[in-house]
């Protein structure tokens, strides 16, 4: 049980770092967006499990229930996921104009084309 | 009178988040402006009544729908929120006041609703950011001016601004989720978000070792965002290529909302409660510090640009901030509240006078500038004195806050020795930089024709000078910062054991 439950844990954070590792090791712009989406969604993959408690039901009052997981972390998320959202949609859109600008969305064929 | 000033706190925030989209409608011409500028100077006469009134002993909380806190949102304003809401408010005001031309020149008209709408949603997320007590709000208010910031920064004529906006959007996002999954953590040792309800339940939580990982996440990304050395590199060229009115709201501001989080989240939340976590503190952020202040002036002595250099030497002065708050005393944290005023009127001022350059002067390279005092007196005169403040000349604003850090600097015995040599270096290396831009402006060989070269609007100079006699003003009475940036520093401490 100890095992499983931490499972997730380790999913985000290899999650974490192949996100990391993709926004920091790619040239190309929107490589370095996909990774910075996966380096996001590690977060909510934390979020979403520590909103579960061991044998919790959906927090929906009944009879007969007492113990609930917390529906907070969730909420959060969504949030979080919404922020998200903006930011991919806004960084694809830099990405666009910087197509246009500049003709290439390679990091170091953009810094070359910024010198000359 | 009295329900109105309630309200206060909600409506720094909800004020300028309204008028958004509503500006964004206003196509005929200037109207857009007209009702931003008008918005701005609302938020900013919020400010100063919540200053007033912080000042006479109250604080603000505010509780949203009327839920009570830990369940309920909660808003608070104290004497240390109410410092960073003048230098916010007021940034946006003074950078609207004299943006036209700049906007003007480099925004088409069309788009200028979406500009200026942009605008106000950064200024309600950098003035929700110290109204919240809330931590996941924080994160919310956060991503909102960050997001309005890029889309300000990258709105120009300047192509190069977009690859700069887009390294600032890859590494504000890593900050800002490294602070998401810090707080995320703490929420999972003490189930509560609410800054001071978790201040209370984190002395109760047996394993200490998640919240000392929180501590490490949320510290580094709010540096990150902060700009700290080694972590400024999105920070020159966003500031040198964005609008020149940009500039001038985002180098006053946005490195010093993520600072005050950056103290208030240690100090109201770990540093009372993790053992230790005082010397941790120090010992990170000093040698940082003290690189990002000797590292980022010498770069400055080098750079040919003139909003390049002054962006490094912005990336010196996080620095200054950092070191004051390192030394978990009375005296260092007045010292760096007192200059994260004193260094947005500098910088402000400095970049408003850049500003009026700037309608002249295409590019703003070191060696484009020669002889422009002649044509320009007033400008450069305003540059000669915000410069002045920046380095610390006694009478000016920089001049406190200087005074104030090589104070506490002192108390640390032979350590403090050291570092006030460090200080005295780095101004003296200040001094040569903008030295460099003095001689070009005085002294330097007009590169081509300049007698067409005009002053700048008369607008732009009022407003710069207001803002270069604010730094003057407040070097000689020094008391509303300094009461603020001491009693902050009170409450920052009393959480410590």
């Amino acid at each position: 049980m100890e095992l499983l439950g931490l499972v997730y844990y380790w999913a985000f954070a290899i999650l974490l770092m192949i996100g990391f590792y993709a926004v920091i090791a790619k040239s190309n712009l929107i490589k370095k967006l996909i990774g910075l989406s996966i380096f996001q969604a590690a977060v909510f993959l934390l979020y979403i499990t520590m909103g579960k408690v061991d044998g919790g039901t959906a927090p929906i009052l009944q009879d007969g229930v007492s113990l609930y997981s917390t529906p907070l972390p969730q909420v959060l998320i969504l949030t979080a996921i919404v922020v998200g959202i903006s930011t991919t949609a806004l960084g694809l859109g830099i990405v666009v104009r910087i197509k246009e600008e500049y003709g290439s969305i390679e990091e170091d064929e953009i810094q070359e084309r910024d010198r000359q | 009178m009295t329900s109105l000033a309630h309200h206060l706190p909600a409506l720094q925030v909800i004020v300028p988040m309204l008028s958004a989209p509503l500006v964004m409608l206003l196509k005929p011409r200037g109207l857009a402006r007209a009702a931003a500028t008008a918005t701005s100077l609302f938020a900013f006469a919020i400010a100063i009544a919540m200053t007033t009134g912080v000042l006479d002993g109250n604080t603000y909380t505010y509780r949203m729908g009327s839920w009570p806190a830990p369940y309920g949102i909660e808003l608070g304003v104290d004497r240390f929120s109410a410092l960073l809401l003048l230098i916010v408010t007021g940034a946006s005001s003074f950078a609207l006041l004299a943006g036209r031309r700049s906007v003007d020149a480099d925004i088409d008209e069309s788009r200028q609703p979406l500009f200026y709408a942009a605008w106000l949603l950064a200024l309600a997320g950098l003035s929700g950011i110290p109204v919240a007590a809330d931590a996941f709000n924080i994160f919310v208010f956060m991503e909102i001016s960050s997001l309005a910031s890029y889309v300000i920064i990258a709105g120009g004529s300047d192509r190069r601004a977009l690859p700069a906006v887009f390294k600032y959007l890859i590494m504000g996002t890593i900050g800002a989720t490294f602070y998401l999954i810090g707080i995320g953590l703490i929420y999972l040792m003490t189930g509560t978000l609410n800054l001071a309800d978790m201040e209370l339940r984190i002395h109760e939580v047996a394993d200490q070792a998640p919240i000392l990982v929180a501590a490490g996440f949320i510290t580094v990304g709010l540096a990150l965002k902060a700009a700290l050395f080694p972590l400024h590199v999105w920070l020159p060229n966003s500031y040198t290529y964005a609008p020149n009115t940009v500039t001038v709201f985002l180098a006053a501001c946005s490195t010093k909302v993520s600072l005050y989080l950056l103290l208030r989240f240690d100090f109201f939340v770990f540093q009372g409660n993790l053992a230790g976590h005082d010397i941790q503190f120090a010992y990170f952020l000093m040698p940082l510090a003290v690189l990002a202040i000797l590292v980022a002036s010498g770069v400055a002595l080098f750079e040919q640009n003139v909003k390049r250099l002054l962006a490094y030497s912005s990336i010196a002065q996080v620095g200054y901030i950092l070191l004051g708050a390192s030394f978990v005393t009375v005296a260092g944290l007045t010292a760096s509240t007192v200059h994260l005023f004193n260094h947005a009127l500098a910088k402000g001022a400095l970049f408003l006078a850049v500003s009026c350059l700037a309608t002249q002067c295409v590019g703003l390279r070191l060696a484009g500038l020669g002889g422009l005092a002649r044509q320009m007196p007033w400008t450069s005169a305003a540059l000669v004195v915000a410069g002045f403040s920046l380095i610390g000349i006694p009478g000016t604003a920089g001049f406190i806050s200087k005074w104030y850090l090589i104070t506490a600097a002192l108390e640390q015995g032979s350590l403090g020795i050291a570092l006030v040599v460090v200080l005295v270096i780095s101004s003296l290396m200040a001094v040569a930089y903008i030295w460099r831009i003095v001689e070009s402006l005085y002294f330097g060989e007009p590169g081509g024709d300049i007698s067409a070269v005009r002053e700048a609007p008369m607008t732009m100079l009022i407003v710069t000078w207001v803002a270069v006699l604010a730094n003057l003003y407040f070097g000689l009475a020094p008391e509303l910062p300094v009461t603020l940036a001491s009693s902050a520093a009170e409450t920052l401490l009393e959480h410590l054991p």
